[in-house]
């Protein structure tokens, strides 16, 4: 037992970890996954219009990127964006690879969030666009205020796993070689337990991470129960039988 | 029931023809409908009668053949400009599940007509109000029976203010004790002189309400006239068979 604690839960290796995760790590690991969901999202959404397309040169570079990004391992597409384009891009964005990072996180979660509502938007039924194409509306206004925003509610809870994914895979961008200042979680718990040879802070950065990830997890339970249950609110009184005026010469009552 | 004066147009279809693939579903159909006047279209399933309907708005473009709306070509002119005059009532209601019953009129108003958020909302009360459902208007659609959705998507297609409304089997959904009172409503707009284009299946409906009656068959129009007509002294074998087996 007592070397289960040394193992796992020293509390000196911990309690050296700790500042070190809460000012640098915590605050890396939310700037890289936040801004990563962000930009993926805006793509993913962009991905999942075109591959709806009827134009095939709109389908087929978002079916393209879609295979490529969700088929590769996300460490070497990281490797690849963060060392590549960042050797090409230096003169815009230094030699700095932080933003490479958030890049190709971007990057990765845009192939799957690009699925996930693609598959959302065609979950609605087509009668809705028939419908709202009927009223006059165009395909690009029927798209933004009547097809999107029901099939991006039915995708809610995979949405927020693609979140927790992302929030889990942000740790892959150590293989950059990040400054001190620019570490995340799981690469300063790493560090010293590398130094110390103790799991430790490892432990106390698997910590944070799920005080990140778990109430994500809930927040996506949450959601699935509300879009279940939440639609089932009925009029008090679904009655159909009030009369209908027919109007001035009304030439029927019974049919 | 709406009291206001309607503009209505009239319709015209020429030698139109539709093939999905080999599969030809429209073989060269002519139909007029005069201002004002109400057609129901019969026949089984499968003969194009919903098909043809759509052609009108244009949801479905017609390989070939000619639409006139009020004497005029619109064949080719945009079909938002047709759609807005043109309303179309469908068989699953398809209100917007996202929307309240209110927000489904207020969309499209706000949205193809420009119309202030007061406005938009004022007609749309007015219209809600029209089909006896004004204290629907907070409900999302799904807390509503079939055929109050039914009655508040022809709200939503009246507030648009169209010359011509197209119903394709806008009862066959419904449960049967709810069918009568959207035909009484469909019933009440025809009386007062909107052009209507109904697919139905409802042959009372037909016969009471409506002037004229097309009677299709594998993509065309096989037999045409007033209801008596049609339904009493049917002329060819397959309107004869088809009476047989719905009436």
């Amino acid at each position: 037992m007592d070397d289960f604690v040394n193992t796992f839960l020293n509390w000196d290796y911990i309690s050296q970890v700790l500042p070190d995760l809460l000012k640098t790590g915590l605050l890396n690991t939310l700037i890289l996954s936040v801004s990563s969901a962000l930009i993926g999202t805006v793509l993913g959404m962009l991905l999942a219009v075109m591959g709806l397309s009827t134009k095939w040169w709109l389908r087929w570079p978002a079916r393209v990127y879609t295979d490529i990004f969700r088929g590769l391992p996300a460490i070497l597409t990281i490797l690849l964006i963060g060392q590549g384009l960042g050797t090409l891009a230096r003169d815009v964005v230094g030699t700095n690879p932080y933003p490479m990072g958030i890049l190709a996180l971007s990057l990765i979660a845009a192939a799957y969030i690009g699925e996930i509502f693609r598959s959302g938007i065609q979950s609605v039924d087509k009668g809705q666009m028939e419908a709202s194409r009927a009223l006059g509306m165009s395909y690009t206004k029927s798209m933004l205020l009547v097809i999107i925003p029901q099939g991006v509610r039915r995708v809610l809870p995979a949405l927020v796993n693609q979140f927790i994914a992302l929030v889990k895979d942000s740790s892959l961008v150590y293989v950059l070689g990040l400054l001190s200042g620019q570490r995340e979680l799981f690469r300063i718990g790493q560090d010293l337990a590398a130094n110390t040879g103790n799991l430790s802070p490892l432990v106390a950065a698997g910590v944070f991470f799920l005080v990140i990830t778990v109430p994500l997890t809930h927040l996506v339970n949450y959601i699935d129960k509300k879009l279940r249950t939440g639609r089932k609110v009925r009029a008090d009184d679904p009655d159909d039988s009030d009369p209908v005026e027919i109007g001035p010469g009304g030439r029927v009552s019974t049919w | 029931m709406v009291t206001t004066a309607v503009r209505s147009s009239s319709v015209e279809l020429r030698d139109i023809h539709v093939s999905f693939g080999t599969l030809e579903v429209l073989r060269g159909v002519d139909l007029k409908v005069e201002s004002g006047r109400t057609t129901c279209v019969i026949g089984p399933s499968g003969s194009g009668k919903s098909t043809l309907l759509r052609c009108v708005n244009r949801l479905q473009e017609p390989d070939s053949g000619d639409l006139l709306l009020d004497g005029e070509s619109v064949i080719r002119s945009d079909p938002d400009a047709l759609r807005q005059r043109v309303g179309m009532v469908f068989q699953h209601f398809n209100l917007f599940g996202h929307r309240t019953v209110l927000d489904n009129i207020v969309l499209p108003l706000r949205s193809v007509k420009k119309l202030s958020k007061e406005e938009a909302a004022a007609i749309a009360r007015a219209r809600l109000a029209d089909v006896g459902l004004a204290d629907k208007a907070p409900y999302r659609p799904s807390a509503l029976s079939g055929g109050q959705q039914q009655r508040v998507a022809i709200a939503r297609a009246l507030a648009m203010d169209p010359e011509v409304m197209l119903f394709d089997e806008a009862t066959s959904a419904l449960d049967p004790e709810l069918v009568k009172g959207v035909l009484n409503l469909m019933a009440g707009l025809a009386s007062r002189g909107l052009t209507l284009i109904v697919v139905t299946h409802e042959m009372g409906f037909a016969r009471s309400v409506a002037d004229e009656v097309a009677f299709m068959d594998a993509g065309r129009i096989v037999e045409q006239g007033p209801p008596a007509q049609i339904f009493d002294e049917p002329q060819s074998p397959r309107l004869q068979r088809f009476l047989s087996q719905v009436l």
